[in-house]
């Protein structure tokens, strides 16, 4: 293997130069999957919109890599952005925005609709 | 099912909360949006290179730089979030600066953009401060023992940018063509900026 957080295995730094390389210039990739630039662009907007602080943010990301970090001491699985996303639900719920018992309800939801259907019991989704 | 969230597809669970977070108007999608495209089109580290190549041009402005960062660089246009307290080391033949958030993955934004997954990796958050010489020989970077290596911790307090020094052969040199050569690696300190 050669992902991310083994210790003395040198091949993740020289991927900075291979095909896997993080964007030097403008226009190339920065997030690995939709998800996380969702996850990204949500935290900065509820910092825009005056709901969130972003130091509370960023406490709240470091003590959630330092928990992920300290029971995976092998660096196996490690990914930046589900720290961040853990950070976001985190902070949304201390704040009383989005409560952890509302979202998973609506995590239920979301994962019981039916196969390539977006319809049934996700109310939320009417985007223009 | 009563596992933690933790444990299910990210992209649902970002799902589910934007959707609830849309619902309750406490986030406009547009912003969002506007957002995401910001930072994967229009700050990267293209900004930072440009600043570079100004103070190796312009001594005045490379003394403000080194004064106080952030308002320096402000004066070419480059501010928002993560970049209010920006701290410029300029390396030298004898000391070279390197940076990590060995916390999680403070970054100065303005001029370098997001930073790149082997910045916010617990490898090399770790090792970079445990043994920076060996650390910056994987990424190439060969420095003689007689560089003093200066490893700085960028915080919410704080946040670094490395002034490269400017290559050999460069003397005749525009800005816009300095600048292209900078890169982001240079500016965190894990490189050197490469002559023409």
């Amino acid at each position: 293997m050669t992902g991310p957080g083994g210790h003395s295995d040198t091949a993740y730094l020289l991927d900075s130069a291979g095909p896997a390389a993080p964007p030097r210039d403008n226009g190339e990739l920065v997030f690995a999957a939709p998800w996380e630039s969702r996850a990204f662009g949500l935290a900065l907007a509820l910092h825009d919109a005056g709901r969130i602080d972003w130091e509370d943010f960023r406490r709240s990301l470091v003590a959630v890599i330092d928990t992920w970090q300290a029971a995976h001491p092998d660096g196996e699985g490690w990914s930046y952005y589900e720290c961040w996303l853990r950070s976001l639900e985190l902070v949304v719920d201390s704040k009383g925005l989005v409560g952890a018992a509302d979202l998973r309800a609506r995590l239920d939801a979301l994962a019981s609709r039916p196969a390539g259907h977006d319809h049934g019991n996700d109310h939320g989704h009417d985007h223009e | 099912m009563t596992s933690a969230p933790e444990h299910l597809d990210p992209a649902l669970r970002v799902e589910a909360l934007a959707s609830l977070l849309a619902e309750r108007g406490l986030v406009d999608e547009a912003t969002v949006e506007t957002f995401i495209k910001t930072y994967e089109q229009s700050v990267g580290p293209m900004n930072g290179a440009k600043v570079v190549a100004k103070a190796w041009t312009d001594p005045d402005y490379r003394a403000r730089l080194l004064a106080d960062g952030t308002a320096a660089i402000a004066e070419l246009g480059f501010k928002g979030p993560q970049g209010e307290h920006i701290v410029v080391l300029e390396n030298t033949p004898a000391v070279h600066h390197v940076v990590v958030c060995t916390l999680c993955s403070c970054y100065p934004w303005p001029v370098l953009g997001l930073p790149p997954s082997w910045y916010k990796d617990p490898a090399y958050r770790a090792r970079v401060v445990r043994e920076p010489r060996r650390v910056l020989s994987e990424f190439g970077l060969d420095l003689g023992d007689e560089v003093e290596i200066r490893v700085h911790d960028s915080s919410s307090e704080v946040r670094y940018m490395v002034l490269p020094e400017r290559p050999a052969g460069t003397e005749g040199a525009t800005q816009e063509e300095l600048a292209a050569l900078v890169t982001r690696d240079a500016m965190v300190g894990v490189a050197k900026v490469a002559s023409p």
